[in-house]
């Protein structure tokens, strides 16, 4: 196999722009990107796909995705699909949100947008930590990670626990699918596009509610070197968050 | 056909919106305009049409915000401690240059205040309760029949512009009954270019809806933009009322449900010989500040009555600008004016 095989093996996906990504060295949202973006193409929903882009790292998710996409405020990107799922019920509409996003500004709204049982995707990329604004505590620090408001680690005393996002959700009637997968080595990647594709097909068959939490890199701010954030996902981040489905 | 309905302000909100064609509705209960979820969540799944009471405020203007950017038409109402928390997201509207609807069915405050009627929010409302250089058109009617009149233009105007516009009422107006005209013909659905729309990207070039311009200069260029945009909303939908202004002495500025208790003094003094006339701002923003400006003028002063601490009262200055005094007669926390103490007000003045 020449070059040039390989290299079109590995075309981009229709639903990728030809962008330049401005996420750090080692971060995690390119490879969910790209898996969401083959998932979309695979599934043939493109044309019909809204995307709902966060206040975060995925900020200029609408310059990646080649498919419709808006932004919403801090937090509210659930309230913001509501609202378009409501009026155009045949399109596929997802969220993708980060743990400050999600678990901390919008808690309301994903509690809620989940308990209506909206038919809707989430994409939720757990860094255990905010990524853009430099690295402070977010719900998903773990306890004793030290972030930079948590300077000598996250004390349960003063911050409580870790918030385990697919385990409280886990609990409402109007979530039908909920699964938590990582992107740090190739047998997750690829157990994570299978779950991603899940997800956005139950919503194709109108069955409600789906979330799939992804454990993602970010060793910018956790100051560990590409492959060693990776091994904590498994070795440290996993413990806390275990792995697995949920709900199906 | 015209039909004349005997309805309550609330509910002919509610009909107005329905019949510009307003195709979701997004609410969270609060007393003085729990009528109008109430009413939605009959009337809009009948019309197969959307109503859902969300779980706060911010998630009823963030539904709002998703209806908008898809080009279709949806409304929220509160009063106002939500309108408080709706800001972000009429912010994020303005700066997305998103059309809605926002009715403010105003109570006293601050915080909690009470359930009465108030004209407190006046500059909320006007001068930009969110952050950002950003602009709403804001209606202020005055009888049951402009709250219909009114929220059904207000859909037009969101469109015409792509901009939210809100309806600045009242406890009072909000409770109050009236026979009005219904007459769905009158406002004839107009069909603004949707050219911006997120429906999925068939057929088309994938679209994005944002606020947010980090590149050099580029929000400044985006601003200038609005300034253009809100610069022709300034010249072309000033709305007001005049009454008894050709020979007035005096003038009295006021709006909504102020102005109408106005117009019961002006009758009274009228008798006495004392020649007042009213100039009633319909559009809050933009301000009627040309007539104003005229009409103070040949005025010996301009009286401005407001239900608050005086809050209009300073757009009334800008606009008088100093030619004659301008006075102000306020009534804060919730509380009515009666004719009778207007009239004592303006005999003490005049």
């Amino acid at each position: 196999m020449n070059t040039l095989e390989k290299s079109v093996k590995l075309k981009r996906p229709e639903s990728l722009k030809p962008a330049r990504h401005l996420y750090c060295p080692g971060c995690g949202h390119g490879i969910i990107h790209r898996l969401i973006a083959e998932v979309v193409d695979e599934l043939d929903i493109r044309e019909k796909t809204i995307g709902i882009a966060p206040v975060g790292c995925a900020v200029f998710a609408y310059d990646y995705f080649n498919f419709d996409v808006s932004e919403a405020a801090h937090g509210r990107p659930p309230a913001v699909a509501t609202g378009i799922k409501r009026v155009l019920p045949d399109r596929i509409v997802f969220t993708y949100q980060g743990d400050g996003d999600l678990a901390a500004i919008g808690t309301a709204e994903i509690i809620h947008t989940a308990n209506r049982g909206e038919n809707i995707t989430v994409i939720f990329v757990n860094n255990a930590n905010y990524g853009m604004t430099g690295g402070q505590m977010a719900p998903t620090t773990l306890l004793n990670q030290k972030t930079l408001t948590t300077p000598s680690g996250r004390d349960v005393a003063r911050d409580g626990y870790p918030l385990k996002v697919c385990e409280l959700l886990s609990s409402l009637e109007g979530v039908k699918f909920l699964a938590r997968c990582a992107v740090n080595k190739p047998a997750n990647v690829i157990q994570t596009k299978k779950l991603i594709k899940k997800a956005f097909q139950y919503q194709i068959e109108n069955k409600g509610f789906s979330l799939v939490e992804i454990l993602s890199m970010c060793p910018v701010n956790w100051e560990l070197k590409p492959v060693d954030a990776c091994k904590w996902i498994d070795e440290t981040m996993s413990k806390t968050f275990p792995l697995g489905i949920f709900k199906e | 056909m015209s039909k004349r309905v005997l309805i309550q302000g609330n509910i002919a909100l509610c009909e107005g919106a329905i019949s510009a064609g307003c195709e979701a509705y997004f609410g969270y209960p609060i007393t003085p305009q729990n009528e109008v979820s109430a009413y939605m969540s009959k009337r809009m799944p009948e019309l197969g049409r959307v109503f859902l009471q969300s779980e706060s405020e911010l998630s009823a203007i963030n539904m709002v915000f998703g209806v908008a950017v898809t080009g279709k038409r949806a409304m929220t109402s509160s009063s106002s401690p939500g309108i408080s928390l709706m800001q972000e997201g009429i912010s994020y509207l303005a700066g997305c240059e998103l059309p809605c609807v926002i009715a403010n069915i105003t109570r006293g405050g601050p915080g909690l205040g009470n359930i009465s009627g108030a004209q407190s929010d006046y500059f909320q409302a006007v001068k930009g309760g969110g952050h950002g250089d950003y602009k709403m058109i804001t209606l202020a009617p005055s009888t049951v029949q402009e709250m219909y009149d009114l929220t059904a233009i207000a859909f037009d105007l969101a469109d015409k512009y792509r901009n939210p516009v809100m309806i600045l009422s009242d406890g009072y107006l909000g409770q109050m009954m009236e026979p009005i005209e219904i007459q769905n013909s009158k406002f004839k659905i107009q069909n603004y270019s949707k050219d911006w729309v997120l429906d999925g990207c068939k057929g088309r070039e994938p679209r994005k809806i944002r606020s947010l311009l980090m590149g050099e200069g580029e929000l400044e260029e985006f601003n200038w933009k609005l300034d253009k945009k809100y610069k022709e909303i300034k010249k072309n939908e000033v709305r007001f009322e005049e009454y008894k202004t050709e020979d007035a002495e005096f003038l009295i500025v006021a709006f909504g449900i102020s102005a109408r208790i106005c117009k019961s003094t002006i009758e009274m003094t009228r008798k006495d010989g004392l020649k007042v006339g009213l100039i009633r701002p319909i559009t809050l923003w933009p301000f009627p500040e040309d007539v104003i400006r005229e009409r103070s003028k040949k005025v010996k002063k301009v009286l401005t009555v407001e239900m608050n601490l005086g809050q209009m009262l300073e757009d009334v200055k800008l606009a008088v600008n100093g030619v004659v005094q301008v006075e102000f007669l306020g009534k804060p926390g919730g509380t009515i004016f009666t004719p009778e103490e207007i009239y004592e007000h303006i005999r003490k003045i005049c």
